[in-house]
């Protein structure tokens, strides 16, 4: 396993274990947006306004009876999808990027990006 | 501070969009130049930490809470560029599948978040010195907070042009919440470069990125 790779599972596992037992004891109060649009009035204006219908609303994993359990799952989700999505769409939008697929292993500092 | 469906109008929505998709356009094209494809990777494990990061809300005092944003953060270890790809994919994902942040407030989130987070950072790190003129845990503390509450007044402006609330009020008490949350932002950003640095982990990083410590 390459040092890279060792750093990509590595800072994975952190973000997965953030995700997983620390958001439970994210504080439940409102932020600070959510605060001003509360002491000034204008909260209302944005309930039941939403145009699309998440699959996770509010980071509740559905169906799930615990609350923490539900919080924590929906976080572990969130994270693999969010390493994932960025993965397949970096792919496409660097594929032109440096012919890196044609470089032997091992040229050193010239493998660096910018043949563009 | 993800804006919800309701709040800003569509020029307002419109506008920023086409502004934040602009950026986005810029930023794709810096990336490529200086990143390559064996980064996306590491990109994408930053994206998922700063995923995972926003969900911990820390409380500020007075009843409110506030959650790192994570612009500092990949602007320092990634470049700015890169950086506002990474925060604007967290972004996308909190409006499309958890229901944070309006699909209609979307190019105002990626603007306030994703573009100006980034691009506010990189101008501290880079008036600082990259960490070299002062500690690293000093500028990053700066560049958090300014993040914070330069996304926080670009909040502000989108609210009371699109007459959701008048710019004298919600302004101050946008920049007075996010003092706060910013001091938080700072903390935590300066916590984990220091230790990034101090450990020698940074050049592991970032050796063959556009990071800020190139």
């Amino acid at each position: 396993m390459s040092r890279r790779q060792k750093w990509v599972i590595g800072g994975l596992l952190v973000a997965l274990i953030v995700a997983a037992f620390l958001s439970p004891f994210a504080s439940t109060k409102p932020d600070g947006l959510e605060r001003v649009a509360e002491d000034h009035g204008f909260l209302e204006k944005g309930e039941g306004k939403e145009v699309i219908k998440s699959p996770i609303p509010d980071y509740v994993m559905p169906g799930v009876a615990n609350e923490t359990l539900a919080g924590s799952l929906a976080g572990v989700v969130g994270t693999l999808l969010t390493f994932i999505l960025f993965v397949l769409v970096g792919k496409i939008l660097f594929r032109r990027s440096g012919d890196y697929a044609d470089r032997k292993p091992g040229m050193g500092p010239g493998a660096k990006g910018g043949s563009l | 501070m993800h804006i919800p469906d309701g709040f800003v109008d569509l020029k307002t929505g419109v506008t920023t969009a086409v502004m934040s998709a602009a950026a986005l356009a810029v930023a794709v094209k810096k990336s490529r130049e200086t990143g390559d494809q064996k980064q996306v990777p590491l990109m994408g494990v930053m994206a998922a930490f700063i995923f995972a990061a926003q969900m911990v809300n820390f409380p500020v005092g007075g009843g409110t809470s506030g959650h790192l944003l994570g612009a500092a953060l990949a602007t320092y270890l990634l470049g700015p560029w890169s950086s506002m790809l990474v925060m604007s994919t967290v972004v996308i994902i909190q409006a499309l599948f958890f229901q944070d942040g309006g699909v209609t407030a979307l190019g105002s989130n990626l603007l306030n978040m994703a573009v100006l987070g980034s691009l506010v950072s990189y101008l501290i790190f880079r008036l600082l010195g990259d960490g070299r003129k002062v500690p690293v845990f000093v500028s990053a503390l700066l560049a958090g907070a300014a993040s914070v509450l330069v996304a926080a007044t670009a909040c502000s402006l989108e609210l009371a042009v699109s007459g959701t609330v008048p710019l004298k009020v919600v302004l101050p008490a946008m920049l007075g919440w996010h003092v706060l949350i910013g001091t938080g932002e700072g903390l935590i950003t300066g916590a984990i470069l220091a230790y990034l640095t101090r450990t020698q982990m940074l050049p592991e990083i970032t050796g063959s990125t556009a990071s800020m410590r190139r």
